[in-house]
């Protein structure tokens, strides 16, 4: 599988997109720090973008790679490995290509700026792991769908839909919901309704940390009150990893059953 | 050894393998024939675990490969169509292929001289010819001295003099005891180098044996003439309310 891994990771870190990718992140952060010198202002900033963004480009690395690869991959299948090592070391491949993106582009210019010295660390950290949970969730639900779907006009368009749907039509439908039975005691349905969507699951993550209860909007607030800041921590972080295994295990399932 | 136990392979409706049964002869060329979209590509894959059939089982050396993959270090396979990555280089195709295998080749250099491959080392794959890709692929498939191998179509687009490099090649694997599963629609090639043959129907094997008693079963001459003859009574056949697999029996040598 490390070979496999290997050689897409590399083959993703050379290409233009990667590079792409992480020069915006780099000029983002370091002109949002330049800006302003609230680094929470920053990190709220920057929040706000790597919570849809992260998850699209995710989404466009996941369909498009295993199109690209398409060839290559029925070379490998002929080869002495195994299927999910060939299958899991492409997908590995290129949730750590993007998360060294975000690594690069958001990490460096916050330690240049000399975040460690400053009580913000823990937020700026947040915000990495997140979006390396994001990149890896995103990307494995995208190489699904693409798995999925021979054809590729398809593929793309449902992993497109996926994006939107979690990024932006979720949280309408949800708040519309919270709105309309708003004389209900809906705190059960706001945290689960919460945890079903890994981007919200992120931002909750976030402000958690972050600590601002003008920021925290309503599912934050009940997170906080009523599972406490660890406890909701913890319970959101659980809801990231099944997001990550579920689909990884659903590329399993389809690559020991697929024909090529 | 390669042996098939009454294999089926089904897309959606489309039943391309009808519960196969045969072994493969262990050393020398075995031509697979058949009309396009018979089955032959399906059954090669199947062999390499890439299609997986519905049901039936296959066994090498003796073990079913049913979710199996270190048994693939014992075949070379070449694919019908040459498709590869556009934009890496011949270097370095050549150079993972060399690193996933874990093995050194045994006689890449030779081989890359014997087709004029040199000019095109460090070019990328999606500018090379069709032919030059083939030749691609065929260096690729004999770099390594495993005991099998299975090529699908190896004679694609080749040029007169590459195609008889191919066969020098070929001639010479046979002398080393090599086991060769070969498909290919050009009748003089298999005339000249297969030591058997097996004919797919409509997800049937209706036959498996020499060349020559497939000649004297259909009275003709040449394997073209042969071929045509075996489609052609089928329609016969059909005009007669006989499907051609139900005289099969009577076809089968084993
Ligand atoms: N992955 C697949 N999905 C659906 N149908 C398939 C798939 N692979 C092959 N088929 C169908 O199975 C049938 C047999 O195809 P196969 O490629 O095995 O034929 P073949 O004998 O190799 O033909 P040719 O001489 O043209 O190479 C064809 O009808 C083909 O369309
Ligand atoms: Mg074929």
């Amino acid at each position: 599988m490390f070979k496999i891994l290997k050689y897409s990771f590399y083959d993703l870190m050379r290409g233009r997109w990667a590079f792409l990718y992480t020069a915006f992140y780099l000029a983002l952060t370091s002109t949002l720090l330049w800006l302003s010198p609230d680094l929470s202002k920053v990190i709220i900033s920057l929040m706000n973008v790597v919570l849809i963004l992260v998850p699209l480009i995710a989404t466009m690395f996941g369909i498009m790679y295993y199109y690209h690869s398409r060839e290559f991959t029925e070379l490998l299948l002929a080869q002495p490995l195994r299927r999910t090592s060939i299958f899991f070391g492409q997908y590995l491949g290129i949730a750590l290509s993007l998360s060294a993106s975000l690594l690069v582009g958001i990490g460096l210019p916050f330690v240049l700026w000399g975040v460690f010295s400053s009580d913000s660390t823990g937020e700026w950290l947040m915000v990495l792991v997140t979006g390396i949970f994001l990149s890896f969730i995103f990307a494995a639900v995208a190489y699904f769908i693409a798995l999925n779907h021979e054809n590729r006009i398809k593929g793309f368009g449902l992993a497109i839909l996926a994006w939107l749907v979690f990024a932006v039509v979720y949280d309408g439908v949800f708040l519309l919901l919270l709105t309309m039975y708003n004389d209900y005691p809906l705190e059960g349905f706001a945290i689960a309704g919460t945890m079903i969507n890994p981007i919200d699951m992120a931002r909750v993550l976030i402000l958690l940390q972050l600590d601002i209860s003008a920021l925290m909007g309503y599912t934050g607030a009940v997170f906080q009150k009523f599972l406490g800041q660890s406890f909701g921590m913890m319970l959101a972080f659980g809801a990231l990893m099944m997001w990550v295994l579920l689909p990884a295990l659903g590329i399993r399932w389809v690559a020991q059953r697929k024909d090529f | 050894m390669i042996r098939l136990n009454a294999l089926e392979k089904k897309f959606g409706r489309l039943e391309v393998l009808r519960g196969i049964s045969l072994t493969f002869r262990d050393q020398g060329i075995t031509a697979i024939l058949g009309p396009n979209g018979s089955g032959k590509t399906t059954l090669i894959k199947s062999i390499l675990g890439m299609v997986l059939p519905n049901n039936g089982s296959i066994l090498f050396n003796g073990r079913d490969i049913k979710g199996q993959w270190a048994y693939r270090d014992q075949i070379d396979y070449l694919p019908q169509i040459a498709r590869f990555p556009d934009n890496i280089r011949v270097r370095e195709l050549m150079h993972m292929i060399r690193d996933i295998r874990g093995k050194v080749p045994a006689q890449q250099d030779r081989l890359v001289e014997l087709f004029g491959l040199g000019p095109y080392w460090d070019k990328r794959l999606g500018d090379l010819s069709g032919g030059t890709r083939q030749k691609v692929n065929i260096v690729q498939a004999f770099m390594f001295d495993s005991p099998v191998m299975i090529l699908d179509e190896p004679t694609n687009g080749l040029d007169p003099v590459a195609l008889i490099h191919l066969k020098d090649l070929l001639r010479e694997e046979r002398g080393k005891g090599k086991q060769m599963l070969i498909t290919t629609h050009i009748m003089h090639f298999v005339e000249e180098m297969a030591d058997e043959l097996i004919f797919l129907l409509e997800g049937n094997v209706i036959f498996q044996g020499r060349t020559a008693d497939l000649l004297h079963r259909v009275h003709e001459e040449n394997l073209e003439n042969a071929t045509a003859a075996i489609l052609r009574d089928r329609k016969i056949d059909r005009v007669n309310g006989h499907a051609f697999t139900r005289v099969t029996p009577a076809f089968h040598l084993t």
